[in-house]
């Protein structure tokens, strides 16, 4: 079979896993294919090469092509989410001053009850709390805004301001920033560094959060549906592999590497096990589900996480005259997940949406192969998100 | 009457912000604005309320000016990222080419042409200097590695300068390696061995 070059644009960050591993083991060869990874120096950049056909597909943030679709952020081609590369894995932490603040009264950083975490933060802050967020369309933004609303922060208790990650202990120090929701390695890099301390996990705000997604662009999906399905089968079992806790070491040490993420790989550990040194003085947490790439179903592009994450961008940007959650649906693509991944071992559930927030233990469903057990999704408010209430 | 274009170019260097504003106001109707420092880079480049806003694609700080896309009502939306179609092929030209143009919505294609040409042919030519400045450095850098390395093998085994050069090309050419490499795992390997 010859081998086909697929050009793939990311951000070197741990959730880029499954597209590197995809590569670098074999699994893309297996379907004839080879990644020609480039590594982007901003999201915005991923966007224009995907948009612009300097890419074929990119690693991109969940609510990006979303927020495309809605036309938010200039550039408006159409953008599909064929699979979900990565559930969870952000981490909400706090700049040197705030965490002798919150240390001297008694806060222990647990790193576990949003709720807590909130009243703590209002209680030694004075006005606003800035955070610092890799990008204005992302979970990180989506989840510190939910999480805010529903706390003793208060909606209008934060400001958000983008600041690339490389350069947010730089923004910490400056006072530009007071604390941050970013990716793994650089909530870990900053503790490192002594910038500050972590609060809480992005999973402790919403259990099962979409978070990085398989970007194509859709006229690109139409043309070439047989490249997309080698691609999207190279990447689901590159994740499947991810998934296996025996394969953590040798994923570390393959991501650590100069050519991707330039980090030692006792940091890279540190996301794939979920044990996180949340502060300069040692304290280690140990998270559930803290970067998900393949339990519980994580890949499947749920045409609900489309549309939580469009009702959210409508109320933020286009009150009242938003897309319709219908229309947003369409841009994860459950159709070619099922069309593409139908004869990998992948167990298709029998829906393609969900009432979001309503799983609170792991939970088996119907689906094409046996053994599909969804994983906990809940808010941590306890809300449940049904689309079909949302006008 | 037309007016003026208000271009921000944001970089840091101030040698290449210098070399990309002359060109500028040589080739189009323009004031132009240099941010330099990038703290609070939103604030900084919507104050100048610019037509055009001309970044590195290379520079990271380019996602700080996504929140310029962003505001509170769609009419007061300053800045959009080539969201005139007729300027399609030009964006595409201005990414490959290495510059990430903002451009406010509503100008014509043919007012911003001449800059965005501008700045293609100025980042090219700096984005080529800036990659052989790369190279010099590095061939320095293996230059004394190499140096290092002809130094250990002529301690070691008691040869002179070009004997122990001829060795490792020699080695190199064997293994189908840079002699750079060779020489590079020989100074580590005498180091831990050291």
């Amino acid at each position: 079979m010859r081998t086909v070059s697929v050009s793939f644009a990311y951000m070197p960050l741990v959730d880029a896993a499954p597209v590197i591993i995809a590569e670098e083991m074999g699994f893309a060869a297996t379907e004839g294919i080879s990644l020609d990874l480039i590594p982007a120096p901003s999201w915005s950049s991923v966007r224009d090469m995907l948009a612009f056909g300097r890419v074929d597909a990119a690693h991109m943030l969940s609510p990006v092509p979303v927020a495309m679709a809605m036309g938010l952020g200039g550039v408006t081609t159409p953008v599909s989410a064929v699979s979900v590369l990565s559930v969870n894995g952000n981490v909400l932490g706090v700049g040197k001053e705030l965490e002798t603040r919150l240390r001297a009264i008694g806060f222990e950083f647990d790193f576990s009850d949003p709720t807590k975490v909130a009243d703590a933060l209002a209680s030694v802050s004075s006005g606003k709390v800035v955070f610092g967020v890799p990008f204005p369309f992302s979970m990180h933004v989506e989840l510190l805004h939910y999480w805010c609303e529903r706390t003793a922060i208060g909606g209008d208790g934060i400001e958000i301001r983008t600041v690339p990650p490389p350069l947010m202990a730089d923004a910490l120090a400056a006072g530009d920033v007071d604390a941050f929701c970013v990716g793994e390695p650089w909530g870990s890099v900053a503790v490192d560094q002594g910038a500050g301390a972590l609060l809480l996990p992005g999973n402790a705000i919403w259990q099962f959060a979409p978070e990085k997604v398989l970007a194509v662009r859709s006229d690109w999906a139409e043309t070439e549906p047989d490249l997309l399905g080698r691609l999207m089968r190279a990447v689901w079992q590159a994740g499947r592999w991810l998934g296996k806790p025996e394969n953590r070491g040798t994923a570390g040490e393959i991501l650590s590497r100069r050519a991707f993420l330039d980090v030692s790989a006792e940091l890279v550990d540190r996301a794939l096990t979920g044990h996180l040194a949340v502060s300069s003085q040692g304290e280690v947490r140990k998270v559930e589900n803290f970067l998900c790439f393949h339990s519980g179903g994580a890949s499947f592009p749920w045409r609900s996480q489309a549309k939580w994450i469009a009702n959210r961008l409508n109320k933020a940007h286009l009150p009242g005259e938003g897309i319709s959650l219908e229309a947003a649906a369409q841009v994860f693509r459950s159709d070619l997940y099922r069309a593409h991944l139908r004869s990998t071992a992948a167990a298709l559930p029998g829906a393609s949406e969900k009432l979001e927030g309503t799983i609170r233990h792991p939970t088996a469903v119907a689906s094409t192969k046996r053994g599909l057990s969804l994983l906990p999704d809940a808010f941590f408010d306890g809300a449940i998100f049904d689309p079909s209430e949302i006008a | 009457m037309v007016t003026h274009l208000t271009v921000v170019v944001v970089e840091e260097d101030r040698d290449r912000a210098i070399a990309i504003v002359d060109a500028l106001k040589e080739s189009a109707d323009c004031e132009v604005f240099v941010v330099g420092n990038f703290s609070g880079l939103a604030r900084k480049i919507a104050a100048h309320a610019p037509d055009i806003v001309l970044i590195d694609v290379d520079n990271p700080t380019r996602d700080m000016m996504e929140e310029l896309t962003l505001a509170s009502g769609p009419l007061e939306r300053p800045v959009a990222m080539f969201v005139s179609s007729a300027a399609g092929d030009l964006a595409q030209t201005a990414v490959e080419a290495g510059v990430s143009a903002y451009v406010v919505d509503g100008l014509s294609p043919a007012r911003i042409k001449p800059v965005i040409d501008t700045a293609i042919a100025r980042f090219r030519m700096l984005r080529q200097m800036r990659t052989e400045l790369a190279e010099t450095r590095r061939a320095l850098e293996e230059r004394k590695v190499i140096d290092r390395a002809k130094g250990l093998l002529m301690n070691a085994k008691g040869i002179d300068e070009d004997a122990a050069y001829a060795l490792l090309r020699k080695t190199a050419m064997d293994q189908g390696r840079r002699v750079a490499d060779v020489a590079e795992a020989l100074v580590t390997a005498t180091a831990l061995l050291g």
